[in-house]
């Protein structure tokens, strides 16, 4: 699979399957005129946090990477759950990296214009809790202005913030891209609208999609707190009622509307916890169809995609990507899986 | 008696807060009941400001393209989103008024930098707050600040009218993009105020003739509470 290393909206390619297991692909440009009156696309608005903050450890200069990846209180930038890298950036894989020397609680750690300290060590050498000192004000602007984006060692240029937020990007609440949103613009977004198409959003924390270590991978996605909006939960339970689709962009909107969703598939509207894993087993309640990068079996986001489509169909998909030359990763090309009537049809191309 | 807007809870953003009419703006939210986050480039004048009027205070230069996310994180962080974005943040380019074939470019780039490049970058990077903001409560507002010299030739305003100019155009043209998406964009002219900046460009204008920024604020602020309350649920109390 070729990995795309750069961001931009160029020319992108989307592959789709739709309920009947017909494939087809396409320029993503093509996303405007999918979908039908009627539908509803409902895509992550948070913005992502520059969570890579560099530093040294105070009590002995070593070099140390923080990489903020989960909340403690939303909203509250004074305190996180986060990973501690240690020598070394990001052209070195994140599995590769070494590992930072033992923290204790009460370490001390300069990061640029922030001062830390390790709170608690949490169940795993590289996770640890951590304060940041001072107000809610300066630590934003800290923050701010030290904090990098997570950087990918598949790309060789240092992101940018404006490389991670998507065009519709609101409140810095994620600690990684919502990165199935960057095929959207607002001139996609328009045209569905003059199709009678819907776009509406939520607020969903996207975490960390990858800690280095495999052992801490397998317990990711990290609960993850999300918000609907009122006229959002609305409008997808209106939809559903219209016997409409609702198409989600990305996997942690899956998350959240499944999990914002009671039994009788009726979505609740506020703030909520986004608990466990959704794959094969799960029966979704709401979402018809995922709009997603092109992951690949054994990736993090895969297993959810299988609450979708089998597994074949999921394998067959991610080969057809690869011999048509799909980019994978944040900045990739997209796919556009819909809910499988039949999930022992077989895949082919039309 | 009086009319006072009670704008508890609107989450505004103001560039260019710390003087002139950005200053009167934030005071004037402020005492609305508006969560106000202003912007400006001296450290000292912005954490004095923040403190007299109980606002956020975020340092930075929306000339300067690097500054401009962390300005957008800053302030949506701060306020959880945003309902209005007040783009006052003004260059004047030359400092003493120049003929066209006078100004040099880098004085004419400067103007446009914080006049019409800065605020596009910060209302680009603010928009999806915006847009969230329009979704759930009915609208969004963006007000950028204009002057006569967006119409009139005035002879040695070359760079501030050109500037001034192209952005009442971004204004026009964004207003009609957006329209759907619930952002409404507003091009105002203030007038001829007792301010710092306009007494660098005329030294010798008698300040008796010219707007108290305080008037402006309010007009301004009047302005943006009809335009709001056409499309959100303002409360609007007259208090003695």
């Amino acid at each position: 699979m070729i990995v795309a290393d750069r961001p931009g909206r160029g020319a992108a390619k989307l592959l789709s399957v739709d309920a009947t297991g017909r494939v087809r692909d396409a320029p993503r440009a093509e996303l405007a005129f999918l979908f039908n009156a009627g539908d509803l696309v409902v895509a992550n608005d948070a913005a992502t946090l520059p969570g890579s903050l560099r530093g040294t450890l105070q009590r002995s200069g070593e070099p140390i990477e923080i990489r903020l990846a989960a909340w403690v209180t939303t909203g509250d930038p004074t305190r996180f759950v986060a990973l501690a890298l240690g020598p070394g950036d990001h052209r070195t894989r994140t599995e590769d990296r070494a590992a930072p020397s033992p923290l204790s609680p009460g370490d001390r750690l300069s990061l640029g214009p922030l001062t830390a300290v390790v709170e608690r060590l949490l169940d795993h050498p590289r996770l640890i809790a951590l304060r940041l000192l001072g107000s809610h004000a300066s630590v934003l602007a800290g923050i701010a202005h030290h904090g990098r984006p997570i950087q990918y060692a598949h790309v060789p240029e240092p992101l940018a913030l404006w490389d991670i937020w998507t065009r519709f990007a609101a409140e810095p609440v994620a600690f990684e891209p919502p990165s199935a949103g960057f095929a959207l613009d607002w001139q996609t977004i328009g045209t569905w609208r003059r199709r009678g198409i819907a776009f509406t959003t939520l607020t969903h924390t996207a975490g960390i999609s990858s800690t280095g270590d495999a052992a801490l991978d397998l317990r990711l996605p990290f609960d993850e707190p999300y918000c609907i909006p009122e006229g959002t939960a609305a409008a997808v339970n209106q939809i559903k009622s219209k016997g409409g689709r609702v198409i989600a962009v990305g996997t942690t909107v899956v998350r959240a509307l499944e999990s914002a969703a009671g039994a009788d598939g009726e979505v609740r509207d506020g703030a909520g916890l986004a608990r466990g894993r959704i794959g094969s087993r799960t029966r979704l309640r709401v979402v018809d169809a995922i709009l997603t990068g092109v992951h690949q079996p054994g990736e993090s986001h895969f297993e959810l995609l299988e609450a979708f489509a089998d597994l074949t169909t999921l394998r067959e998909l991610s080969a057809l990507a690869e011999r048509l030359g799909y980019r994978s990763h944040e900045f990739g090309d997209s796919m556009l899986i819909e809910s499988q009537a039949d999930q022992s049809r077989a895949v082919f191309v039309t | 008696m009086e009319t006072r807007i009670d704008l508890e809870g609107l989450r505004v953003a103001v560039t260019g807060g710390t003087s002139g009419l950005g200053l009167a703006l934030v005071r004037r939210l402020a005492a609305g009941g508006a969560r106000v986050a202003f912007v400006a480039r001296s450290p000292e004048t912005v954490a004095r400001i923040a403190r007299e009027t109980g606002t956020h205070g975020i340092v930075g230069d929306v000339s300067s393209k690097g500054d401009i996310y962390p300005i957008a994180l800053q302030i949506t962080g701060h306020l959880g989103g945003l309902d209005v974005l007040i783009n006052n943040a003004s260059s004047l380019g030359p400092m003493s008024l120049a003929p066209l074939s006078d100004t040099e470019c880098e004085d004419f780039s400067q103007a446009l930098a914080v006049n019409v490049i800065g605020g596009f970058r910060l209302t680009k990077a603010l928009f999806g707050a915006l847009a969230v903001s329009a979704r759930n409560q009915g609208s969004a507002l963006v007000i950028n600040i204009s002057s006569d010299a967006a119409v009139n030739a005035y002879p040695g305003w070359g760079a501030y009218g050109v500037s001034k100019a192209a952005l009442r155009h971004m204004t026009a043209i964004w207003a009609e993009e957006a329209r759907a998406d619930g952002v409404r964009f507003l091009s105002i002219d203030p007038g001829d105020m007792d301010t710092a900046l306009h007494a660098r460009a005329i030294p010798d204008a008698d300040p008796q003739t010219l707007k108290r920024p305080e008037d402006a604020a309010a007009e301004i602020v009047g302005t943006m509470h009809h335009a709001l309350s056409r499309s959100r649920k303002l409360p609007v109390a007259v208090r003695p």
